[in-house]
């Protein structure tokens, strides 16, 4: 790593991160600020049974938010990348198109449409697919269907990046040996964009367990996320120990598995490097 | 002879481009038929109708008797040889040999023994552990030609296997590749823009040119008898004379008058009228060049020139010898090379001469052959 790129690294990452993890061992003065001494009492707090699900509900949320991403955008990178070149810039174009709406008019226009009286609900209701009573709004599916929404692109990009690299021949191959289609794109294409599909998956869980103006906006009471209770904590609660001690989790949830990748990529590129050293 | 496969007036167009035109032909049982011609020529579509990978705009592919013509390719009893191998990259070498008996769900044992024995067919029984980045050139076309025929297929198709192998390596492989012909017995169907490579392993040639068949038949037919001229141009080196019939002598003879070259006697069995219009197509290897005069004799023709160009190729020399104004190339074997014997040398006056069989006629039409 060069010496600038240190430099920034440091400056925006590094000390930042060490700063919350320091005010995660410091004790919450009673006056909002951040009390004297170290303490580990803070950490523990976290360990509550109220926390557990709320934390729970995080994963399991952010998982299901990365599946269903990933299930959507692997049909749609291998379409991408199989289209005509004039094609393929117009479905980028509409891919991309969704961006130029601020985030929060897009979120905003999502609870219009799930609205009781919006044109989804009325939609699904017409269908009797969902009972008039029915209410889709302030749960934890609402937070699901949005966070699917806004991170999909995440997901396309990548998996099209991945997918416009690989050689469609190998399908062929595949074809000619005795696969079917869905299992030419299974056994041949999945495995051939796997770095794609793992940039995806880290581009949409990262942003998913991190969320906070999703639930916050389409969620209600039972479908907060830690990203929420850091909001509150830190806005409204005035204790910065325990916003931080969640915040501190909340990285090492999602700086654990990447060490994990990177040490797991580094590894497999030695063992390659010693086969061809063999040889 | 059975029939393998047959292609029925198949035709098949790209936007505007017609890569074949009413192709008919059909390839015999256990043969080594190559599909042989220029870039754009309509062999690769060929092979890809055959393959399934295309289904043409008309006509009908019967294999063994069977019309396939709208089959999907995992259902057609036929695998490919791809030119870029196409190996997986994410699976061993065990494992790509594998794909298609796992595919095909069969039990465990049955896929390492048929693994174990295509291994040894292409002779790399150590390298099953190894992916496909792991293993040169060479290994992998053999592992591409493993794969595709561990299925058993009716039909091997090879679209350019060799192409990307330097010159050495596509000796021994064409080698290998005639060895394993004859070791599994079944139809191979080779694409290739490589004369020397279709020569050297095939028994009969299709000769595409523009989406159609020019000449089909063995090498040597194909070679010394040319039926057209893209086909005299296109096999082997070969230097063109226009001219028109001038008269019958003889039975089998004809005496043509070309330009610049005023009576030639050749072989006739074109049934040419006189005033036809032909070329004279010679090859460089039929010709025979000294700096003293041949004998003469009523079937030779004979001719004087100087030589422009001398190339020392070792086992023979090329040689471009201006006659009349127009360049004839010769090239002399040396099987007896005498060191003490003059050699020919650029701008030396030199005879050549051959012998009326060894030139033939073709005919020009008005629409013009290239």
């Amino acid at each position: 790593m060069t010496l600038p790129s240190f430099g920034w690294l440091l400056l925006f990452f590094l000390i930042p991160s060490l700063i919350i993890f320091a005010y995660a061992l410091k004790p919450e003065d009673s006056f909002g600020g951040v009390g004297e001494g170290w303490t580990f009492d803070t950490i523990l707090s976290i360990f509550d049974t109220n926390y557990f699900m709320l934390i729970w509900r995080t994963l399991w949320l952010s998982c299901l938010t990365t599946l269903f991403c990933l299930v959507l955008a692997l049909p749609v990178g291998y379409q991408l990348a199989i289209s005509k070149p004039k094609w393929r810039r117009l479905l980028l174009i509409l891919l991309v198109i969704p961006f130029w709406t601020s985030f929060l008019i897009r979120i905003f226009a999502w609870k219009t449409l799930l609205h009781p009286e919006g044109l989804f609900k009325k939609l699904l209701v017409a269908f009797h697919l969902a009972s008039p009573e029915a209410t889709l709004l302030y749960n934890s599916a609402a937070v699901l269907l949005v966070m699917v929404y806004t991170y999909l692109p995440f997901a396309v990009f990548p998996i099209y990046a991945a997918a416009s690299k690989f050689n469609f021949q190998l399908i062929e191959a595949a074809l000619d040996l005795g696969a079917s289609r869905i299992e030419a794109f299974f056994k041949v294409f999945v495995p051939g964009i796997k770095k794609g599909i793992l940039t995806a998956m880290v581009m949409v869980f990262i942003p998913a367990i991190g969320a906070y103006v999703i639930p916050d906006l389409v969620g209600g009471s039972n479908s907060e996320m830690i990203g929420n209770k850091i909001a509150q904590r830190t806005f409204n609660d005035r204790n910065l120990p325990q916003a931080s001690a969640l915040s501190a989790f909340l990285g090492l949830v999602v700086l654990i598995p990447m060490a994990l990748v990177a040490l797991w990529t580094k590894r497999s590129k030695v063992i390659e490097a010693e086969a061809r050293n063999k040889e | 002879m059975a029939e393998s496969v047959v292609f029925e007036q198949v035709s098949k167009e790209f936007g505007q481009h017609k890569a074949l035109k009413n192709v008919s032909l059909s390839i015999h049982k256990g043969e080594f038929f190559s599909l042989l011609g220029p870039s754009g020529c309509g062999k690769t579509t060929l092979l890809r109708l055959l393959a399934g990978f295309d289904t043409p705009d008309s006509g009908k592919i019967l294999l063994d008797g069977q019309d396939i013509t709208h089959l999907p390719p995992n259902r057609r009893p036929v695998n490919t040889v791809f030119q870029s191998y196409a190996l997986f990259p994410h699976l061993t070498i065990y494992e790509n040999i594998a794909f298609g008996l796992r595919i095909a769900n069969r039990p465990e044992e049955q896929i390492q023994e048929e693994v174990e024995r295509m291994l040894q067919l292409i002779q790399m029984t150590e390298y099953t552990k190894r992916t496909p980045d792991q293993i040169s050139g060479g290994q992998k076309q053999r592992v591409a030609i493993a794969r595709a025929l561990i299925n058993k297929p009716q039909v091997l198709l090879l679209d350019e296997p060799l192409a990307a192998l330097d010159l050495k390596l596509r000796q021994k492989m064409l080698l290998d590749l005639d060895r394993i012909h004859d070791e599994v017995g079944i139809t191979f169907i080779f694409v290739t823009h490589d004369q020397t490579e279709a020569m050297a392993v095939s028994d009969r040639i299709a000769i595409l040119h523009k989406g159609e068949v020019e000449q089909i038949g063995p090498p040597v037919e194909i070679y010394e008898a040319p039926k057209s001229t893209f086909v005299a141009d296109f096999i082997g080196d070969t230097t063109f004379l226009n001219g028109h019939v001038a008269e019958p002598i003889q039975k089998d003879y004809s005496k043509v008058q070309m330009e610049r070259f005023p009576g030639v006697m050749c072989f006739n069995d074109k049934a040419l009228q006189i005033g036809d219009p032909v070329h004279l197509s010679i090859r460089p290897e039929k010709i025979h060049i000294s700096g003293d005069p041949p004998p003469t004799h009523p079937l030779i023709n004979v001719f004087q020139g100087e030589v422009e160009d001398v190339i020392y190729k070792g086992d023979h020399t090329h040689f471009g010898v201006k006659v009349h104004g127009q360049k004839i190339s010769v090239t002399q074997q040396h099987s007896r090379y005498l060191l003490d014997e003059k050699p020919i040398r650029w701008n030396d006056k030199v005879w050549i001469w051959w012998h009326a069989d060894d030139g033939f006629i073709l005919e020009r039409n008005s629409k013009g052959d290239e």
